[in-house]
């Protein structure tokens, strides 16, 4: 076990504890119907408490129905670097939008 | 909140190789884009921002203290439910920030350590007491009216995380200066003891309200680069100012002066003027010098270490059910 | 006021003071817990015992009937009409002692509410029916931490050995039987007791810890007779209402 809380006064740590409970993700469905939203972060120490204290910090005011928690360091981001390859060749595909086709007048339901 | 990027480990640790391009991150700003953790953005911009996001952190959660000592005392339980909900709201506030601190890279927990170790500092204002219960009226009505007046304009703050933030404590917050008022209100209108208590109240509390504004422009030297940077958007003064002229009709709906013989409608500014503001005296708050600096730190410190042993319990327990977990599986 | 009425009126008495002083006590903890997700935490379970407290003093106020609201109860009250069991009125400053004392009375709570919800009282029922989801979460709560506790380092599993053992002499208090006259008519506290027992073994057992043996300290909270302890909270809690009779805040 790392050191425990006692400090003798004379630690530069002033936690106490050099110990830190990992950053956990929350994402919150505000209602039924509707996605989970990211919300925000907190730490915890395991999954169980980081969906209890996402709870208590994230739907004080009746903000959500259901919540999910993710340890930060599990998720795999896109990079900004990324971002050029990644989303740019998606923005010329015209064609996958309806806007890009025509329609002959009086044609309804399409 | 935090929306659309991650404040994990390794993703989000700043890259001090990757060349910065500061003709993008000009043009972003320029468009009013909003900056997300992991753009590429200017150092100073980045330590800006660290510091001002965990020294706002910071000053929500050393601001329970003044508060949370009237807690056991309320004068009705309709009194003590809300100031319970409105301290537990700051402790909300402090992780929602900390959290927005927490995308550019740094661990709350070091944050947490700078603030005990003095070297990051918190809002002068809360290190005044709360020497009685109307003081509880003014922090709201005073106090949160000046950190409402300084927030607004943060949520649009060109860092997306603080900016959201900022959005979901303003929101929240609504309720914290409305309380603080009909705290007063109801004083100043109540019998002559109570409300000379709510007088003496705003006495104390009005001219730290000012100050909570910062220096005056003209001695404000980090402001014209936040500017720029659009992390701030208004001056110091100009926010003093909006203060000040949105707070004068509410003291006299309260029946309660302000204590500033200086202060007047000036027609030509079409705002009010008000008198000189003694900055010594902040600067002597900041310097650790005012009536509660050495209590206000000393309450965080010991509470921190009281829990290390629970802190420190959780994490074993983690750890063992992890291993536990592994070796059944 | 017929006898039974008075009955009624000391046993939501008892029920509003427990959850009155615990929440007071819980109130202490906001910017004082191990870690700031944790005041979050401790703040909203305060909240909920203050509303509970709230309703229950509310209507004992009704039950008198001579107009007392409940922040004449809260606060015009001395010591010994206080009718709170002694496990809630004393010091609750260390971690696991809070635990402790958590897991034991909302584990209560949520038998005694339970019970209550069925009551043929529909002021008590309603109220009950309110808080056991409430009081359900303290236990979740409380629990979760025992068990890290108990089974965390071996400081902590000794802490929260202590701590529970601490509380120990005053939980038998909580299962005081009820009055003949009320049986039927609302929960009987000694009915309860097996079933709150089984459910903190079983919290207990798996945080590594052991069932205190220690023998019950004297009762009397319901009767009014209390640790010196609860005096000081009172002080602290009614001195600024007091200090100004008749005024509104």
């Amino acid at each position: 076990m790392a050191s425990t809380g006692s400090t003798d006064g004379k630690n530069p740590d002033p936690t106490g504890s050099g110990r830190r409970w990992p950053l956990w993700e929350v994402f919150v469905r505000a209602r039924r119907g509707l996605s989970h939203v990211h919300a925000g972060s907190l730490h915890a120490p395991d999954a169980e408490m980081a969906l209890r204290n996402a709870r208590d910090l994230y739907t004080r005011r009746g903000e959500g129905v259901s919540l999910w928690v993710v340890r930060s360091s599990d998720i795999e981001a896109s990079t900004p670097d990324e971002r050029d390859s990644f989303f740019d060749p998606a923005a010329d595909k015209i064609y996958r939008h309806p806007t890009f086709y025509d329609v002959p007048e009086g044609v309804e339901h399409l | 909140m935090y929306g659309n990027d991650f404040g994990g480990d390794q993703h989000t640790r700043h890259e001090p190789d990757r060349p910065h391009d500061d003709r993008a991150f000009t043009a972003l700003l320029a468009g009013e884009g909003r900056v997300e953790p992991r753009d590429d953005m200017p150092e100073g911009y980045r330590k800006t921002l660290v510091r001002q996001i965990a020294q706002h952190a910071h000053s929500e959660i050393i601001g329970m203290q003044p508060e949370g000592n009237w807690i056991s005392r309320a004068p009705s339980l309709r009194r003590k439910a809300i100031l319970m909900a409105k301290v537990q709201d700051e402790a909300g506030h402090g992780l929602y920030l900390y959290a927005a601190a927490e995308t550019l890279g740094v661990d709350r927990a070091d944050l947490v350590d700078q603030l005990h170790s003095g070297r990051q500092k918190y809002s002068s204002i809360f290190n005044y007491p709360t020497l009685t219960w109307a003081d509880v009226g003014a922090i709201g009505w005073l106090v949160d009216g000046a950190a409402i007046t300084n927030q607004v304009p943060l949520c649009r703050c060109s860092y997306g995380p603080y900016a959201r933030a900022m959005v979901r404590v303003c929101k929240e917050e609504s309720f914290h200066q409305r309380q603080g008022f009909e705290i007063l209100y109801t004083l100043s209108h109540g019998t002559p003891s109570q409300k000379a208590m709510a007088q003496d109240a705003v006495n104390r509390y009005w001219w730290p309200s000012l100050m909570m504004f910062g220096p005056p422009d003209d001695d404000s030297p980090n402001s014209a680069q936040s500017m720029a940077w659009g992390i701030k958007r208004f001056s110091n003064d100009e926010l003093r100012q909006r203060f000040v002229d949105m707070t004068v009709p509410q003291a006299q709906a309260l029946g309660l002066t302000l204590p500033d013989p200086d202060l007047r409608w000036n027609d030509e500014r079409g705002g009010y003027d008000y008198g000189e503001i003694d900055f010594t005296e902040l600067f002597e708050v900041i310097r650790g010098n005012g009536p509660c600096n050495t209590e206000r730190m000393a309450h965080k410190r010991a509470a921190h270490q009281a829990g290390a042993w629970a802190r420190d319990a959780a994490e074993a327990y983690a750890e063992k059910h992890a291993r536990r977990t592994e070796s059944v599986a | 006021m017929t006898s039974a009425k008075t009955l009624l009126l000391d046993y939501t008495l008892g029920l509003a003071d427990d959850a009155l002083v615990s929440a007071q006590r819980m109130g202490w903890w906001i910017s004082r817990a191990p870690e700031l997700e944790e005041d979050v935490a401790l703040a909203n379970i305060g909240l909920d015992q203050l509303g509970q407290a709230r309703s229950l003093l509310t209507y004992a106020g009704q039950l008198e009937g001579v107009g007392r609201t409940e922040d004449d109860l809260a606060y015009l009250r001395d010591e010994r009409d206080f009718r709170n069991v002694k496990l809630v009125e004393r010091p609750m400053t260390d971690f696991g002692v809070a635990m402790a004392r958590l897991l034991v009375f909302a584990t209560y709570q949520l038998h005694l509410y339970r019970g209550l919800s069925v009551s043929s009282d529909d002021t008590l029922s309603g109220v009950a029916a309110k808080a056991v989801k409430e009081v359900a979460y303290h236990v979740d709560h409380a629990a979760h931490w025992v068990l890290r506790l108990g089974d965390g380092t071996e400081e902590s599993h000794a802490r929260m050995q202590a701590a529970l053992d601490a509380e120990w002499p005053y939980v038998d208090e909580l299962f005081a039987p009820l009055d003949p006259s009320l049986a039927g008519h609302v929960a009987d506290p000694a009915a309860l007791r097996e079933d709150v027992l089984t459910d903190v073994r079983r919290v207990v057992t798996e945080a590594t810890l052991s069932m205190p043996e220690v023998s019950p300290a004297l009762g009397g909270g319901r009767e009014g007779l209390h640790t010196e302890h609860l005096g000081y909270l009172l002080a602290e809690l009614q001195h600024l209402h007091r200090s100004h009779p008749g005024a509104t805040w």
